[in-house]
């Protein structure tokens, strides 16, 4: 009887074991082409951009001229809004999106309630970025009008609609890391007398800080690159302007209002532009990146 | 012994159990408090401004949506009526192409992943895969551009489709990495255990037990593809025409995104409710498939 299942039992035929060694390499292949995709990226920008870095060098980031007929090219108004409307989007989020994610963390509404505004949170993430665009030309703007001295588009409709966009990601993250405590730590903070808030902001928080700051990272990154809703509403204007209520431009809207009619070494500046924005975004991603991945190993 | 013991120390302490109970008055359960308040007003604050866009939308966009407007081109300037019939059928198929792009690319890709990875490769390419969805989209329509037009040499729907692919990439891979990794152990030992070979096991009994999540991960992946702009505007740009099928696709393409974009920033009140009714079906397709993934995946346990 034995012998009869010795028989049934061979070694795995060799189109067996071929398929099984094409199907690890495919998968293989796959998983490495899309590390394959970043490294791409960077090439292709950067030989385009070629042109436009050896006429300009780094005095394409301080210059602010932008002038197709006399080919100047300068993008320090751009990178000024980019980083002004990043900056004071940040300002609004980081605060809201924090408190959201530790009202949120917290034992205030049945889990019920509480996952339902989680996902009422997430959703604003959802929101295509050329809907915000024209919500905010057709709501945002006229209201902002009336109550403020801005007379058209400009930084502050602009900065608004983009910490509307960013919050999400800094209350899902920051939200992600304070449940990622461990529950000890505030047992202990607790026992000791502790009211809520204090263990929440000497314990809690201090615990969570490195995937918090992951998450405005994150955030920071994706106001950064943000396109549509921003060119849609910050002006188009290529100057440096202080005021809130002027209008501007970012790196992105430059690229957004551009590339499909420019010619010439203007494609060349425009490439110099989004490799800059591409290098930017990238260094503040990883930085994110390492600090959320460094709180998920704690 | 010991209870004269305790009975003396508690005199010595003097304490008073009154002390024990909550002070109402004190700066702590003030200040406590206030804090509860401010938290929870920021949260009132956060999700304020998804009610104000859907009710702005939800009035605009019903409003403004007729019938016609799947069926119609969209309007030169100051002509009435029309609508946005070949921007729908744009989008369908250029995140139709960007899905067969990145749907077996993203899910092999999750395989190598979850099951097939040793050592720091797969560490790396789960990086590499987050930062690339941190990469900005009018930059992944810059590398399309480069990669496609100008090698194509015209702006196409496969342009387009090109660039939505990458933008899927990082999101169908991280949703089918994680269904993949909710699929129990046991599994896959009961699997090899009964003579089954890698691919075996991953074809015929992991992935079917992960497929409904990965359905999830990809229906989420569409949705956003169909909302994103910045990466059509200079690889499927847009027309006012249908699709001339003859052309195999290699012509400028319309997509609803990129319709609300150019209506919204013209002076003309025709092309601005055709925007809003665009954005309203963008809308709707989206939160759509966000709640349903939610409760499909609510559902789901092993």
């Amino acid at each position: 009887m034995n012998i009869d299942y010795q028989k049934k039992i061979q070694p795995r035929s060799a189109k067996e074991r071929s398929l099984d060694i094409i199907f690890y390499w495919a998968a293989k292949v796959f998983a490495i082409a899309i590390a394959v995709v970043l490294v791409m990226i960077t090439i292709l920008v950067a030989l385009r951009a070629f042109p436009a870095i050896r006429e300009f060098g780094l005095g394409f980031l301080t210059t602010s001229s932008w002038n197709p007929v006399r080919s100047q090219y300068g993008i320090l108004p751009a990178i000024y809004g980019t980083i002004a409307s990043s900056f004071i989007a940040l300002l609004i989020s980081v605060p809201i999106g924090l408190g959201t994610a530790i009202f949120l963390s917290e034992d205030y509404f049945p889990p019920a309630i509480q996952r339902t505004i989680v996902f009422l949170v997430e959703l604003l993430a959802a929101v295509p970025s050329v809907v915000y665009g024209l919500w905010g030309i057709f709501v945002l703007i006229p209201f902002l009008k009336e109550i403020t001295p801005l007379r058209g588009p400009g930084m502050l409709p602009a900065a608004l609609i983009l910490s509307v966009m960013i919050l999400p990601t800094i209350a899902a993250i920051s939200r992600d890391a304070i449940i990622n405590v461990p529950s000890g730590l505030r047992q202990a903070a607790v026992g000791l007398g502790a009211t809520r808030w204090e263990a929440i902001l000497k314990i809690v928080l201090p615990a969570a800080s490195s995937g918090i700051i992951g998450g405005i990272m994150l955030a920071l990154g994706r106001a950064l690159g943000e396109t549509m809703a921003v060119t849609m509403l910050i002006g188009n204007a290529n100057k440096v302007d202080f005021s809130v209520f002027a209008p501007s431009n970012t790196v992105s809207s430059l690229l957004a209002n551009q590339f499909a009619e420019a010619s010439g070494l203007q494609v060349a500046a425009l490439m110099y532009a989004a490799l800059i924005l591409f290098a930017i975004t990238l260094a503040v991603n990883v930085l994110a990146q390492l600090l959320v991945t460094r709180l998920q190993k704690i | 012994m010991t209870l004269e013991y305790y009975s003396n120390n508690q005199s010595n302490i003097e304490f008073d159990p009154a002390s024990l109970k909550k002070n109402l008055s004190s700066f702590r359960t003030l200040f406590g408090l206030f804090m509860s308040g401010v938290a929870g007003l920021f949260t009132f604050m956060a999700i304020v401004p998804l009610f104000i866009i859907l009710s702005y939308l939800l009035s605009k966009g019903i409003s403004s949506l007729r019938l016609q407007v799947f069926s119609e081109l969209p309007p030169p300037p100051l002509v009435e009526g029309g609508g946005f019939g070949n921007a729908i059928i744009g989008t369908v198929l250029m995140v139709g192409i960007g899905a067969l792009i990145s749907v077996p690319i993203g899910v092999m890709a999750a395989i190598y992943l979850s099951e097939f990875s040793e050592g720091k490769l797969a560490d790396w390419i789960r990086f590499a895969t987050n930062v690339l969805s941190g990469v900005p989209s009018i930059i992944i329509g810059v590398f399309a551009y480069i990669a496609v037009v100008l090698t194509t040499r015209t702006y196409s729907a496969w342009a387009g489709g090109f660039a939505l692919a990458i933008l899927m990439l990082p999101i169908i891979v991280r949703t089918t990495d994680e269904a993949l990794k909710l699929v129990p152990q046991e599994v896959r030992q009961a699997s090899i255990g009964v003579g089954a070979n890698n691919y075996q096991t991953v074809l015929q009994v992991v992935l079917p037990a992960a497929i409904p999540a990965i359905i999830t991960g990809v229906t989420l992946a569409v949705a956003r593809a169909a909302g994103e702009t910045a990466p059509l505007l200079f690889t499927a740009l847009f027309t006012q025409f249908w699709p001339n099928w003859g052309n195999k696709l290699v012509e400028p393409t319309a997509s609803l995104a990129v319709l609300v974009y150019n209506f919204a920033i013209v002076p003309f009140q025709n092309q601005q409710e055709l925007a809003w009714a665009a954005a309203f079906i963008l809308v709707v397709l989206v939160l759509l498939t966000s709640i349903i993934s939610r409760i499909a995946t609510q559902a789901r346990t092993y």
